[in-house]
């Protein structure tokens, strides 16, 4: 076409949207059609570039950190995978890994099938339901750091109320701290306190999208509660138990305030020998307590591929519910 | 935090480029360090606010009263005092390391505790040398150990002292009372010259107190470590975990040695109540007689105090230390080189270390004064602790710092300390075996220092 145009070429794009074809005024409508496509996008960007400052950001950094020997508020020189290397033969890595994952089964299966079962319960036709509904959601609301320091202060050695209950019965006075297997205990407890409810009401809601014709269908034919409940409830729930699944893996492996409120102090050594560190808890203790940056960076990283792990062996796990008829 | 700054940006510009900067690498390098005439007239004018950030439980640092007194004398220069968190080594330090990396955040005076002094001298960059202020004309007025810990790798005076952690043995007269054992300080003091005496007191206190719930002689491993290690250190070169080339030396110290073995025998010998120290079932059994005695370094009077609250006013007391003079604790004030107004921050730290300050900061936190002249200030030597049955905590002090030798501190001294101690306390407590306890002190402690 011509070159010579009225309109010049970084023109507003207003009027012109309509006409949409290539020619004289091809800037223009370029600009209309970048303007038509990018708006959306312009749109949701706030959630992106928030994630982007805030997720990925951090993320690639953390990543560059954990290549370096990097002290806090001191010197820095890279170092390549030499963080990774030391991490992966430290005793004391591998602890905080047992420990978390420890925690994390013995108080995740207690936790989903209490709420399975609650939810099971909860669904029935019984008297003051609304209140046993709201009820069990009642500890979520409470911090979870009052939570961590009432229960400790429960399984406190000398003045706590458990020791003093078990004393009734001449046990010994337990140390709580002291053993893996007491500690994890009361951390589980903890976790299991303040999550049942919050899983038991998923899982309620879940239960009551389950059409009420199949029970019937299957009541008519003669199945029991129990069968009821293993045939019908659990296949029809996957979905939703998978959620559950998913987001305990996440909050198991990342356990933190728990531990570190059961400690004492926030010194992260979670125990004297580390009984109760966790992974979250051994990145603070080297990033913030003994000042290396890059290996607790490593230590991160290395924390999100064991969750990616877990997370894959759950799904395998999970979506097998209810396969086999 | 940061109020107007600026202010003689321009001389301390032109002072800048004639300073010599040697290593600053990051950071703006040497900041505002006003010339006597042109930069500090003007700024002199404005009222300017200097921040002071401490840390510690109680009464921490007990400057309400001496920044009140400069306030109300100094219309210029306003003092903001700020105390941050009672946990030095996991809450405060971090925090403040951040802050001096970051370049910004830090107040313009900062407390630091002995144990990160070693850290903080290998970080000269971040500090503002206090001889340019004419500080270094007070150094007559501390005890070389003090003062030299001060000095930092740039050979540059960047902190001055505070109190001082001079050794004492707090112990409850009533449970002593309970046990058969002497009540008198004077006595007490007596019956343990040294500690094999004190363990052989410890175990009369255990022989009558035999039962399940009775208190036990001692807190845990903790106290007795630090200060037998207080002591320990002068005698061995004045080292503790690292030697003055900052080389570990956690192995080779007789000193550690020395201060792990006599807690083990402790700890066997059944005598320790099994706490770790600075926790809250510790702070209980202070408040309700868990056990009898603890090593209390100066500040600790102030920690007990808080901990036992008023009800149990007069049952504590304090007596000499079994095995001579040591230092544990006492802190120091710096100014950071990112403070915009060095020149009155300088002027205000020299005012809270002088004898003034020392002396009101005695009498409001009982922390003792390393400050020679406040020492021999009779606000100071003749002070009676009304809650330890009014002890002459100004005089037992003052005599408990007098042949006070420095003891160097290493740069990860505070990282090593603090596992090293986790080690004693799961010794104590049941889940490191005895006969293991000393490999894996040494292994935490190499760890710890890598």
């Amino acid at each position: 076409m011509t070159l010579h145009v009225d309109t010049p070429a970084p023109a507003r794009p207003g009027p012109r949207r309509p006409s949409g074809h290539r020619g004289p005024g091809g800037s223009g409508g370029g600009l209309a059609r970048f303007d038509l496509r990018a708006t959306p996008y312009f749109l949701v960007s706030p959630y992106f570039l928030l994630f982007a400052v805030f997720g990925v950001f951090p993320l690639g950094y953390t990543l560059w950190v954990s290549l370096h020997d990097w002290e806090l508020a001191g010197d820095k020189t890279f170092i390549g995978i030499d963080n990774y290397v030391s991490l992966i033969t430290d005793e004391a890595f591998w602890n905080a890994v047992i420990n978390t994952l420890g925690m994390f089964v013995m108080s995740t299966v207690p936790q989903l099938v209490l709420a399975l079962i609650l939810a099971n319960a909860l669904n029935k036709r019984i008297r003051g339901r609304l209140f046993f509904r709201l009820g069990v959601l009642l500890p979520l609301i409470t911090s979870v750091v009052a939570v961590a320091v009432v229960f400790t202060q429960l399984y406190g050695r000398d003045y706590g109320m458990i020791n003093w209950f078990l004393g009734l019965f001449g046990v010994d006075t337990i140390n709580w701290q002291n053993e893996k297997w007491s500690s994890w205990i009361a951390i589980s407890t903890m976790i299991d306190w303040r999550w049942t409810g919050y899983n038991a009401i998923i899982l309620l809601a879940a239960m009551q999208t389950i059409p009420k014709d199949l029970y019937e269908a299957a009541a008519i034919d003669g199945a029991t509660a129990r069968r009821q409940f293993w045939q019908i409830t659990i296949p029809m729930l996957r979905p939703t138990i998978i959620f559950t699944v998913f987001i305990s893996t996440i909050g198991g492996l990342t356990l933190f305030t728990e531990p570190v409120m059961f400690d004492g102090n926030p010194t992260m050594a979670g125990g004297a020998t580390g009984q109760y560190q966790t992974v979250a808890m051994f990145i603070v203790k080297e990033a913030f307590r003994d000042f290396d940056f890059g290996y607790a960076a490593a230590a991160a990283w290395l924390l999100f591929a064991l969750i990616l792990i877990g997370t894959l062996i759950n799904y395998s796990f999970t979506r097998r519910i209810g396969g086999s008829k | 935090m940061l109020n107007n700054k600026r202010q003689g940006k321009l001389a301390a510009v032109a002072v800048m480029a004639a300073t010599a900067l040697a290593i600053t690498s990051c950071g703006s390098s040497d900041d505002a360090k006003p010339a006597a005439g042109g930069g500090s007239a003007p700024a002199a004018a404005e009222p300017v606010t200097i921040t002071v950030h401490t840390f510690g439980g109680g009464e921490n640092f007990g400057y309400d009263k001496a920044v009140e007194t400069w306030n109300a004398a100094h219309p210029n220069i306003q003092v903001k005092y700020q105390n941050l968190t009672d946990r030095f080594e996991d809450v405060y330090l971090p925090q403040l390391l951040q802050r001096l990396q970051a370049g910004s955040g830090a107040a313009d005076i900062i407390a630091l505790d002995e144990g990160a002094m070693g850290l903080m001298k290998a970080r000269p960059q971040f500090f503002t040398d206090l001889a340019a202020y004419g500080l270094d004309s007070r150094k007559a007025d501390f005890p070389a150990a003090k003062w030299d810990n001060g000095i930092n790798a740039d050979n540059k005076l960047f902190a001055l002292g505070t109190d001082i952690g001079g050794m004492t043995m707090c112990y409850r007269a009533d449970l002593f009372k309970k046990a058969g054992l002497p009540t008198e300080r004077e006595e007490v003091g007596k019956l343990w010259p040294d500690w094999n005496a004190f363990m052989e007191v410890g175990k009369k206190f255990q022989a009558a107190n035999p039962g399940k719930g009775d208190p036990k002689f001692l807190d845990g491993p903790n106290t007795l470590y630090n200060v037998i290690l207080s002591q320990e250190a002068p005698k061995n070169g004045n080292v503790s975990y690292f030697d003055k080339s900052n080389q570990l030396v956690i192995e080779s110290n007789p000193a550690i040695k020395t201060s792990f073995d006599t807690v083990k025998s402790f700890s066997e010998a059944g005598l320790t109540a099994k706490l770790a120290s600075f926790t809250p079932p510790w702070n209980a059994a202070i408040k309700k007689g868990g056990f009898a005695a603890m090593g209390c370094p100066a500040w600790m009077l102030g920690v007990v105090s808080g901990a036992a609250g008023d009800s149990n006013k007069g049952k504590w007391d304090v007596a000499a230390v079994p095995g001579g003079a040591g230092n544990w604790g006492g802190s120091y004030l710096a100014v950071p080189k990112q403070s915009k107004h060095p020149k009155e921050a300088a002027e205000v730290l020299n005012y809270l270390t002088g004898k003034e300050g020392h002396v009101m900061a005695f009498q409001e936190a009982a922390a003792f004064p390393s400050s020679i002249p406040a020492q021999q200030d009779p606000a100071v030597s003749e002070l009676k602790n009304a809650f330890f049955n009014d002890a002459p905590t100004g005089q037992i002090f003052g005599a408990s710092v007098k042949d006070l030798l420095p003891t160097f501190l290493g740069e990860k001294h505070a990282q090593v300390k603090t596992s090293v101690e986790k080690v004693l306390e799961g010794m104590d407590q049941g889940s490191v075996p005895y006969d293991q306890a000393w490999t894996k002190f040494l292994e935490a402690g190499v760890k710890a220092a890598g």
